[in-house]
C-alpha cells in the first residue's frame, strides 16, 4: 500500500513531462524514459564526487533542462511538422543513443546512489514499518508537483500551456510564438524526469536500461488519466503505483498484466481518458 | 495605400488547387463581405491572410509591407486578427483567461473590464470555462478575444453561423457597432442579407475565382447574378 504510493508518485513525476510533452508538442516521447535513467547518472556521478544527496537533485535536474533543451533545438523541432511514426523513431532513436551512451562510459552494471543520511531509517506507522526515504520522497515528489502546478496555473508560461495544449492554432493566431514555448515545455519535461531518475536511485538499481519500465508504466499513467491533463497525470500515477505493488504482494508476475487490464477498461469506458477532454485537437 | 492587399495568390491544399489569382484591397474604416457558396475559397482566403496557409504565388501587403508566408503570430503582431470559423474558443480556460491570453503578445491589451463593459453577459461568466458558454456567448468571446489586441483588421470568419436568429440579431449588432467606431472588417457569411448590411463593398468568390467586385447596392440590382453565385 504504501510502497504503491511512493512508485505512484515517481510515476506522477515522469508522467507529468510525458503528458504535458505530448499534450502541447504533439510529440510521443519515448526518449522520456531514456532522460530519467540520464537523470539518475548525473545524480550518481555528482553524489560520487560530492557525497551531498541534495546536490545530486539539483545536478539530475538542471543537467537533463540542458539535456533537454540541447535535443528539442537539435532535433525534435524539426519534427514538429512531420508525421508520429517520424517522431517515435527520432525519440526511440534519441533513447537508444543515450542508453548506449550511458554504457558505453559506466558499463553496463548496476550503481547505487545510498538514501541520504538524514533520511536514513525506518519509521514505525503503527500498522507497519516504513523506510524514512521513500516517506521523504512522497513529500519531495508533492513540493515538486504544487511548483509544477503553480507554474502551470499560475504563470504566463502556463496559461500558453495549457491553451496550446487544446488549440496551438488558435494561441498562434493570438500573436504567441508556440513553437519557443516548446522549448521550455520540453526541457521542464526532462527536467523533471531527471529529477525523477535521482530520487528514485536509492530505491531501486541504477542501470542503462532502468528508464524502460517506468517509460511503459508512464505510458499507461498517461492514456489513464487523459493526455495533457494535470490531475489526469496525478491520479492516473496513483493509480498504477498502487495497482503494480498490490499485485506484486499477491502475485509479482501479473503486476503489468493487470496494470494494462485496468488501462484496457479505462480505455473502453472512457476512451479520452479520465481527465481528458473528448476532441481535443 | 491600401491596409490590405491581396495580388494574384494562388493557395493549395496539398495538391488540390483553392484559390486561382485571387486579388482584393481592403482600405482603411471599411467593411467587405466576403461572398460566395460553400467551397468558394473563402475561409481559404482569410486563412492566408492570417498566415494559417502559405500562398504558392502571389502577394500579399499589410501597411505596404509583404506578410504572404509569415507565420500567424508574426502576422496577429502586425494588427491582422483572424475570428475563425467555429469560433475556437479555448474550452479548458476560462473567460477572463481567454481574455488574458488573447492579450499576452499585445503591448497595451485591453484590461478585461473593458470588454465585461462592452459584453456585459461575458462579464457574468468571467468565471465559466470557455467549453460551458452558449454558441453566441461563445462568438462574443472569439470577438473580444480579437477586440483585445486592438487590431487594425478584423477577419470575421462566419460570426453568425449556427446560432439562432435572436442570437444573430445581438451579434449583427455588434458587427454593426465595430463598424460605426470605424474598424476595418472582412467578413465571410452565409447570411448574405447579415452581411450586405454591414458592409460598403462586397467580393465574390466561386471555385476560387473572384467573380464580382462591387457595392451590396449594384448586387441587390442584378438578382440573376446573386442567384447564379450565390444561389439566392
Amino acid at each position: 500500500m504504501f510502497n504503491g504510493l511512493t512508485l505512484g508518485a515517481l510515476l506522477v513525476l515522469v508522467a507529468m513531462g510525458l503528458t504535458i510533452i505530448f499534450g502541447t508538442l504533439g510529440v510521443v516521447n519515448f526518449a522520456h524514459g531514456a532522460l530519467y535513467a540520464v537523470g539518475a547518472y548525473a545524480g550518481f556521478v555528482t553524489y560520487e564526487y560530492t557525497g551531498s544527496f541534495v546536490a545530486a537533485m539539483a545536478a539530475g535536474a538542471i543537467f537533463l533542462l540542458v539535456v533537454g533543451v540541447v535535443i528539442e533545438r537539435g532535433l525534435i523541432r524539426l519534427y514538429y511538422q512531420r508525421p508520429p511514426e517520424d517522431q517515435i523513431l527520432v525519440t526511440f532513436g534519441i533513447t537508444i543513443v543515450l542508453v548506449e551512451a550511458i554504457r558505453a562510459v559506466f558499463g553496463g552494471l548496476a550503481r547505487n546512489i545510498p538514501a541520504p543520511s538524514w533520511a536514513a531509517g525506518i519509521v514505525n506507522l503503527r500498522v507497519t514499518l516504513y523506510p524514512t526515504y521513500r516517506i521523504d520522497v512522497l513529500a519531495i515528489v508533492g513540493v515538486s508537483l504544487v511548483l509544477l502546478y503553480l507554474v502551470l496555473y499560475r504563470t504566463r508560461l502556463g496559461l500558453i500551456v495549457r491553451a496550446g495544449i487544446e488549440d496551438q492554432l488558435m494561441v498562434n493566431i493570438l500573436g504567441i510564438n508556440v513553437t519557443r514555448t516548446f522549448l521550455t515545455v520540453f526541457g521542464l519535461g526532462a527536467m523533471a524526469a531527471g529529477f525523477a531518475g535521482v530520487i528514485n536511485a536509492p530505491i531501486v538499481t541504477v542501470t542503462p536500461d532502468m528508464g524502460a519500465d517506468i517509460l511503459v508504466q508512464s505510458f499507461v499513467v498517461v492514456v489513464i488519466g487523459g493526455v495533457g491533463s494535470f490531475w489526469g497525470a496525478v491520479v492516473g500515477g496513483l493509480i498504477a503505483g498502487e495497482i503494480l505493488s498490490l499485485t506484486a504482494m499477491i502475485q509479482p508476475a501479473y503486476s503489468q498484466v493487470m496494470l494494462f487490464a485496468v488501462m484496457a477498461l479505462v480505455l473502453i469506458l472512457r476512451p479520452q481518458g479520465l481527465f481528458g477532454v473528448e476532441g481535443r485537437q | 495605400m491600401s491596409l490590405l492587399e491581396v495580388d494574384a495568390i494562388n493557395t493549395f491544399y496539398g495538391e488540390a488547387h483553392a484559390l486561382f489569382d485571387v486579388s482584393m484591397r481592403i482600405e482603411p474604416h471599411e467593411v467587405v463581405a466576403l461572398l460566395g457558396r460553400n467551397g468558394a475559397g473563402k475561409t481559404t482566403t482569410l486563412k492566408t491572410m492570417m498566415g494559417v496557409m502559405a500562398p504558392k504565388s502571389g502577394a500579399i501587403r499589410f501597411n505596404g509591407a509583404p506578410i504572404g508566408g509569415l507565420p500567424p503570430y508574426k502576422i496577429a503582431r502586425l494588427g491582422l486578427q483572424l475570428v475563425p470559423e467555429e469560433r475556437r474558443i479555448i474550452g479548458g480556460l476560462t473567460v477572463e483567461e481567454n481574455i488574458v491570453l488573447a492579450g499576452l503578445s499585445e503591448p497595451k491589451p485591453w484590461p478585461p473590464q473593458r470588454v465585461y463593459d462592452m459584453f456585459p453577459r461575458l462579464g457574468e461568466r468571467r468565471r465559466s470555462r470557455g467549453r460551458e458558454l452558449s454558441g453566441g456567448e461563445q462568438q462574443m468571446l472569439a470577438i473580444a478575444r480579437a477586440l483585445v489586441r486592438e487590431p487594425q483588421l478584423i477577419l470575421l470568419d462566419e460570426p453568425f453561423e449556427g446560432l439562432a436568429p435572436l442570437i444573430v440579431q445581438d451579434l449583427l449588432g455588434i458587427c454593426r457597432r465595430l463598424a460605426d467606431e470605424g474598424r476595418t472588417i472582412v467578413i465571410v457569411e452565409q447570411n448574405v442579407e447579415a452581411a450586405l448590411s454591414l458592409a460598403q463593398r462586397c467580393y465574390i468568390l466561386n471555385n476560387g475565382h473572384v467573380v464580382y467586385e462591387g457595392t451590396p447596392g449594384d448586387l441587390r440590382g442584378d438578382p440573376d447574378f446573386m442567384h447564379r453565385h450565390l444561389g439566392i
